[in-house]
């Protein structure tokens, strides 16, 4: 459970994130949506403090995180950033066994949990010793979310994740990160400003612009009743895939 | 003339010297070099964090970096005395900048990113520091430490100057005698090593980014096992000497010391520049000093007497190229007006005023010519133009500018004066290669430093003044065209010094003296 609470960043007198509430359930999926320039990364920073806020009260389950530990939280809360940001000079195992070593793990668990990460994420076994520059763009995405998960954190934050990825590349690494089993039981906040990925992953979507949060709600909420012609002209843009859309909230209900 | 050895011949017998040099050098080379990564590294990784901090230091040691490497050693002598000390510390200040620089360009060239990403994970600044940063910027870093080391290994050469040792000894001392195969025996080396040691550290820089991480570690611990070469030849209790590079290669310096007196006492090399304030300050009890410098005078210094006569005569006289005698045949008459004028304790007044009093050369022998009544004021100058040049020591300066000031009032002709030629063998050579019309020369310094005659030949000149200055004025023009002109008067021989007080209380009044002081191991009182 995270809770954000009238939280505001402020760079030198720019107002980057304005009063933005939301509160993301348990197992739950939140989508921060916007253009760029928009906060929505801001505002995912603030959340394991890489941003500290300039107001406003941020709580994961049940703690206000600005009285923890930063390390301690981050630790705890698993992490993917926008441009990957693997260690060049680390193999991929060690990549995935970042946290782990954070964590002081038995180095024999750490290489049963990263062999099973591999092979969750389709990757072949002897990819462990490979260095980042070695694999595609693909599927460093994928030992990117592999060294998030490994630790098990009950919270899952991510920064575009399959931004820089080719549209067909980018379908395949989500459809598998989607049905990766661990992911039902984590609180997920995901930033993108793909519409159609928001409506697919989102069982709430925060829609931003300028700082603020412009609409919250489910995914049918937003598409059938926009608050605002910004709203609407924003899901508008992928009305292209509207049928299939139509499809899945018929399926939700 | 005796043939010139071979430098093979000249590495051959004097390899000892040559391993000892070579070990001081590595040994200065890497205890800077390693004192400035344990300084620079810290620094650099600071700025990267306080940028606004970042010119200012950088600034500062740019600043450093750009002070000649000689006059940095200037500066380290009133502060820190002479020997390894100042040398070191001259040296840690050169390889500072490289260190730094690379070190600030490489931690804020690391990807943000992935230093944003290592900060999600839960990593802290320390960790950061250690896993992700250091290791990414290594090879920035070590470009760095491989531009501070051949910068090291060249400035280095400089420190035989200070008496810190290196393979400086053999460069300065070649220089300073006019022998190729000293110059060469010592810069082949450093050369060499200036090599070696960029090729083992690209090695290094070449293994690629994973071993990356073991550096930070590998790196101090070899420069730390090369440091250890290092042992000062310090040693306390006993007289210590300091001798010029050109007098240690002298067969009428050090050489004749041993030889004929059977001297032995701890020797270090050191700059002529240095050595007067050093004797002075008891940090070298015994130099090799000239009969007539000023700081005689200034540091109350007595020179021992030379009781069996191994420092033949040194009177100076211009030494002229022939073809500029003929074309201004109304060269000679004035140059050879100054003739007879100035004495030993003349000199060594002048000598007195210029390097202690700190009055400038163009000064002093203005004053000292019209004192004389030898002043004319300057003619137009429109008929030629001679060139004169001189070593680097005041009495040089003093004695062209008087030749300046008596051609220019005497004749049509310009002069124009080329100071600061280093030593004999680089004021020879401008000479010959018609670069300079004159300089002042020594008869004794002509005679070793140049012709280089055969042991018998110098037993038949002995020590006396006119037979040396003969035989040097007819081999001169024979071999090289080039004329002495009469002498001006005075002796600057070379003479071994002592503190005053320290030679009276010991009762040391000749060379010989000394000898049975040293050999009888004495301690120092």
């Amino acid at each position: 459970m995270i809770i954000a609470d009238h939280i505001s960043k402020h760079f030198n007198g720019i107002e980057a994130v304005k009063d933005v509430s939301f509160r993301v359930g348990e197992g739950e999926t939140m989508v921060l949506l916007g253009t760029s320039g928009c906060g929505k990364t801001t505002t995912l920073k603030m959340l394991n403090r890489l941003i500290e806020p300039t107001s406003g009260r941020i709580e994961i389950s049940g703690k206000n995180i600005s009285e923890e530990k930063p390390e301690t939280l981050r630790r705890s809360i698993g992490y993917v950033s926008q441009n990957n940001g693997l260690f060049p000079h680390y193999t991929v195992a060690e990549n995935i066994a970042v946290v782990p070593k954070l964590l002081n793990w038995q180095p024999g668990d750490i290489q049963e949990h990263t062999a099973r990460w591999l092979e969750q994420l389709k990757l072949p076994a002897h990819f462990k010793n490979k260095y980042p520059n070695e694999l595609s763009g693909g599927q460093q995405q994928r030992v990117t979310i592999a060294r998030a998960l490994i630790a098990d954190p009950p919270v899952l934050l991510l920064d575009e994740p399959f931004g820089a990825l080719d549209p067909v590349t980018r379908t395949s690494v989500r459809k598998d990160f989607a049905e990766l089993p661990a992911l039902k039981r984590k609180t997920v906040v995901l930033v993108t400003h793909d519409v159609q990925e928001a409506l697919q992953m989102g069982d709430h979507i925060c829609l931003m612009d300028k700082g603020s949060i412009v609409q919250q709600g489910k995914p049918g909420d937003l598409l059938l009743r926009p608050v605002n012609e910004f709203v609407h002209a924003f899901l508008g843009q992928q009305l292209d895939d509207i049928s299939r859309i139509y499809e899945r909230i018929r399926a939700q209900g | 003339m005796e043939e010139q050895q071979s430098l093979w011949d000249f590495m051959a017998q004097q390899s000892g010297k040559l391993w000892s040099q070579t070990v001081a050098h590595i040994g200065l080379t890497c205890i800077s070099l390693l004192i400035a990564i344990a300084v620079g590294l810290p620094l650099g990784i600071w700025i990267a964090r306080r940028k606004k901090a970042a010119w200012l230091v950088l600034g500062i040691a740019g600043v450093l970096q750009t002070i000649p490497s000689i006059a940095l050693l200037g500066f380290m002598i009133p502060l820190l005395g002479i020997g390894a000390l100042p040398a070191i510390t001259a040296l840690f200040l050169y390889a500072l900048l490289p260190i730094i620089r690379n070190t600030y360009t490489g931690i804020t060239g690391v990807d943000p990113a992935i230093t944003e990403s290592a900060r999600g994970m839960g990593m802290n600044p320390w960790q950061i520091l250690t896993s992700v940063e250091l290791p990414l910027a290594m090879p920035v870093i070590l470009a760095g430490i491989r531009t501070a080391t051949v910068i090291n290994v060249g400035v280095a050469t400089l420190a035989a100057y200070i008496a810190a040792g290196g393979l400086g000894e053999f460069i300065f001392g070649g220089i300073a005698l006019n022998n190729t195969q000293m110059i060469l025996a010592g810069a082949i080396p450093a050369a060499l090593l200036a090599v070696l040691f960029d090729f083992l550290l690209s090695l290094l820089q070449k293994t690629g980014l994973k071993s990356m991480r073991k550096m930070p570690v590998l790196l101090p611990v070899l420069l730390l096992l090369l440091s250890s070469f290092y042992l000062i030849p310090y040693t306390k209790g006993h007289l210590l000497a300091g001798f010029t590079p050109e007098f240690m290669g002298r067969e009428d310096g050090y050489l004749g010391l041993k030889s004929k007196y059977g001297l032995d006492v701890p020797t270090v090399v050191i700059s002529d520049a240095v050595m007067y304030k050093a004797a002075f300050e008891k940090q070298l009890d015994v130099i090799s000093g000239y009969s007539t410098d000023g700081r005689l005078k200034a540091f109350d210094l007595v020179t021992l007497h030379d009781d069996q006569h191994i420092f033949p005569p040194y009177y100076a006289a211009p030494v002229v190229r022939s073809e500029v005698l003929l074309q201004y045949p109304e060269l000679q008459p004035v140059l050879d007006q100054l003739s007879g004028y100035i004495n030993d304790s003349v000199m060594t007044e002048l000598n007195y005023r210029v390097d202690y009093l700190k009055q400038a050369p163009d000064r002093v022998a203005h004053d000292f010519l019209v004192s004389k009544d030898l002043y004319q004021p300057p003619g137009k100058g429109s008929k030629g133009t001679v060139r004169l040049g001189s070593k680097i020591f005041a009495e040089q300066y003093i004695l062209i500018q008087m030749y300046k000031e008596l051609i220019e009032g005497n004749t049509d002709l310009k002069a124009i004066t080329k100071t600061g030629l280093g030593g004999t063998k680089i004021c020879f050579d401008a000479l010959t290669n018609a670069e300079i019309d004159l300089y002042p020369e020594y008869t004794g310094t002509g005679l070793l430093a140049i012709l280089k005659p055969r042991r018998e030949q110098l037993a038949k000149l002995g020590g006396d003044r006119d037979r040396v200055y003969d035989y040097v004025k007819n081999e001169f023009l024979k071999q090289y065209k080039l004329q002495w002109l009469r002498p001006i008067g005075f002796n600057n021989a070379y003479a071994l010094m002592m503190r005053r007080a320290q030679a009276q209380s010991l009762n040391i009044q000749t060379i010989t003296d000394l000898k049975n002081y040293a050999t009888n191991g004495s301690h120092r009182h």
